[in-house]
């Protein structure tokens, strides 16, 4: 199956849920139109949209099984960073939040050698608490410790 | 006109005041770097620095980050140049010509001719700028709802076309961008919409999450893992000055690039990226020497680059004029008015001249600040090409967390972060664009409450939108772009009808 018609059907879902949330709001009329009005047009337009590359896909458009994901492991560590940075970031505070991540992105990821990420590590995580909270005043989170 | 040399006056007064001359220093500082880096363009640099700018008076934080946008302009070409990797998107037709100048020993004539050319193409559309948004505004305040959201409807569907790729594609990422920009509650029923009980979403989803989830981590999850270590031409600084005869032949296209890159940058769609590719075309087929171009024609680095900052500074005539951002950096200048309070509009220039003029004059001092730090400090600059990736992606997933999570000191902007960034890596395999996403975050309340406004003025009648002289002019543009999008299927038609009619022939039907 061509990546245009698997990201149209990913399209066509999307837009058939936005249509059916869409249904808990009032529609109102088309003189008052209510809070699901516009978003009702919307999914239907997303709808036809998706249905125009499920059935008119481009005719040189990659196969699914063509698509490369060599950066794959790299980009699944970094997106994992990312989520854990979300549910830490107020919990343990910016620079024991930063210090992991960074540490496990230098040191696991990159396979830096282990004095080079601490230095790193250490260095960025503090020098960057250090600019944004106390130079430029951008309030960063303390965590559950204060630290 | 006096009115307008009055008006500078005071924008130059408020530009040279200390504060804002350092603003102005830091944001070209910031962009030639932004520009300089791979990896880390003017969109996500500008939405990393925009809670740096929530302590600044609204004046100061403009200043600073649109001398990131036009700063990005003039330091993506130097990658371009010395390695052939554009620093960003709107620097790759630089690559071309700039890159086999370097290899001819001649780096130093185009770093001088591009930062040359960026320099009179900048001052010139700050002209532009200054001369045309007025105007625009006054005859702005005319518009009524239906107006605005065929204004804006046009808009949408030209970057639809002008972004180049699929246009059915862009047209369900448009309205995948919009469907984002009403989660949130409705301000004029007071509903929450497709929040789920997250309180944090009442407000809706914010720009800068967006654009740094989908421009930001997208580009790392894309590039990551990647160990080549490109190679550095070293520019010799003393052979800086071109010939005169190179000085002559980037004149003209300097000129052409720059009325180009204007007029294209005033249009919605990634103009500072098209006007570079419109204008090295131009160039071409103007030059009675095409065959020089691709081996090291000056006129194919003088013309982009001057084009790519000429439209940098169109692309705020909208936005300051109307209030109508044309692409994903305007859109983020916007949200970054609107967090100070300030209401995008006709009235800001009238009402805000502080800002506005303000801003005029920085520009044109930014442009001559540029201008010195390009040429001398190059040297400098590339030194930053130097820095191992591996080393630099940490650095900026970093700089993500920090800017996304200080612009409302809430988790869950680094949560929509985080699903932007891994939707962006998804579209970018897919092969869809993700700025018109990042348009339709922002303009969607706007475009919402005008489509409510003007139906409940027609009494649920859509003929209002044709009715009204200047709304049916911008829907017909509207339409007239659709209809150029679907010319190669109705070619393609008119193709099978003729290969129908002489298969029939054939069969002596």
């Amino acid at each position: 199956m061509s990546i245009d018609r698997v990201s149209g059907l990913a399209l066509l879902g999307i837009a058939i849920f936005v249509a059916v949330e869409s249904r808990v709001l009032p529609f109102g009329t088309h003189s008052r139109p209510g809070p699901a009005y516009l978003p009702f047009i919307l999914a239907l337009f997303l709808g036809a949209m998706s249905l125009i590359l499920i059935f008119y896909p481009k005719k040189d458009s990659l196969i699914i099984k063509q698509l490369r994901w060599r950066e794959g492991r790299h980009a699944l560590a970094i997106l994992a960073c990312c989520f854990f940075g979300t549910f830490a970031i107020e919990q343990l505070g910016y620079r024991i939040t930063m210090i992991i991540i960074l540490g496990f992105l230098f040191a696991v990821l990159e396979r830096m050698k282990i004095w080079w990420a601490l230095l790193w590590t250490l260095g960025l995580a503090l020098g960057s608490f250090w600019v944004f909270d106390s130079l430029l005043k951008v309030p960063l989170p303390r965590g559950g410790l204060g630290i | 006109m006096t009115e307008t040399f009055q008006n500078l006056w005071l924008g130059f007064a408020t530009a040279l005041t200390p504060a804002n001359l350092f603003y102005a220093l830091m944001g070209c500082l910031i962009g030639t770097m932004v520009g300089v880096l791979p990896g880390v363009g003017p969109l996500a640099g500008i939405s990393l620095l925009l809670p740096t700018t929530f302590g600044l008076d609204p004046t100061g934080g403009l200043i600073l980050l649109c001398g990131v946008y036009y700063g990005a302009m003039y330091g993506g070409s130097t990658t371009s140049i010395l390695m052939r990797i554009p620093g960003e998107a709107a620097s790759v037709m630089t690559c071309i010509d700039g890159y086999a100048m370097a290899q001819k020993g001649r780096a130093g004539p185009a770093l001088f001719i591009s930062a040359f050319g960026s320099y009179i193409a900048g001052t010139l559309s700050v002209i532009g700028l200054m001369f045309l948004a007025p105007p625009l505004a006054r005859f702005a305040l005319g518009f009524g709802p239906p107006e605005y959201f065929s204004l804006l409807a046009m808009g949408l569907i030209v970057l639809g076309y002008m972004t180049g790729g699929s246009m059915v594609k862009n047209l369900a990422m448009i309205a995948l961008g919009l469907l984002c920009g009403m989660i949130g509650i409705d301000h004029m029923s007071g509903y929450f919409r497709f929040s789920y009980g997250v309180a944090a979403l009442g407000d809706g989803i914010g720009v800068v999450p967006v654009a740094v989830g989908l421009f930001g981590i997208a580009e790392i999850l894309s590039t990551a893992g990647q160990e080549k270590r490109p190679e550095v031409i070293k520019p010799k600084l003393r052979d800086l000055l071109p010939s005169r005869e190179e000085f002559r032949d980037a004149l003209k296209p300097i000129g052409r690039g720059t009325i180009l890159g204007f007029f294209i940058g005033i249009i919605p769609g990634s103009a500072h990226i098209i006007s570079t590719f419109v204008s090295y075309a131009v160039e071409r087929r103007l030059s009675k020497h095409p065959e020089k171009f691709g081996r090291g024609a000056i006129e194919g680095v003088a013309a982009p680059e001057s084009a790519n900052n000429a439209a940098s500074e169109g692309a705020l005539v909208p936005m300051l004029a109307l209030g109508v951002p044309t692409g994903p950096i305007p859109a983020v200048l916007l949200a970054a008015l609107m967090v100070h309070g300030i209401n995008p509009g006709p009235l800001f220039i009238k009402e805000q001249p502080v800002i506005f003029w303000g801003l005029i004059a920085s520009m044109y001092i930014g442009n001559f600040v540029l201008l010195l730090l390009n040429l001398p400090l190059v040297g400098l600059f590339v030194n930053f090409l130097r820095i191992p990736y591996k080393i630099l992606y940490p650095m900026i997933l970093m700089f993500c967390m920090v800017g996304v999570y200080a612009v409302n000191t809430s988790y869950v902007d680094v949560a929509i972060m985080s699903v932007m960034g891994m939707l962006g890596y998804l579209l970018r395999k897919f092969d869809y664009e993700t700025a018109p996403i990042v348009l339709g975050v922002v303009i969607a309340p706007i475009i919402e409450m005008s489509f409510r406004q003007a139906l409940a003025m027609s009494g649920g009648k859509y003929s209002i939108f044709i009715q009204r002289p200047i709304s049916a002019l911008f829907l017909a543009g509207a339409f007239l772009m659709i209809i150029l999008a679907l010319r190669p299927l109705i070619k393609k038609g008119i193709d099978w009808g003729w290969r129908s009619q002489l298969t029939k022939a054939e069969k002596g039907d």
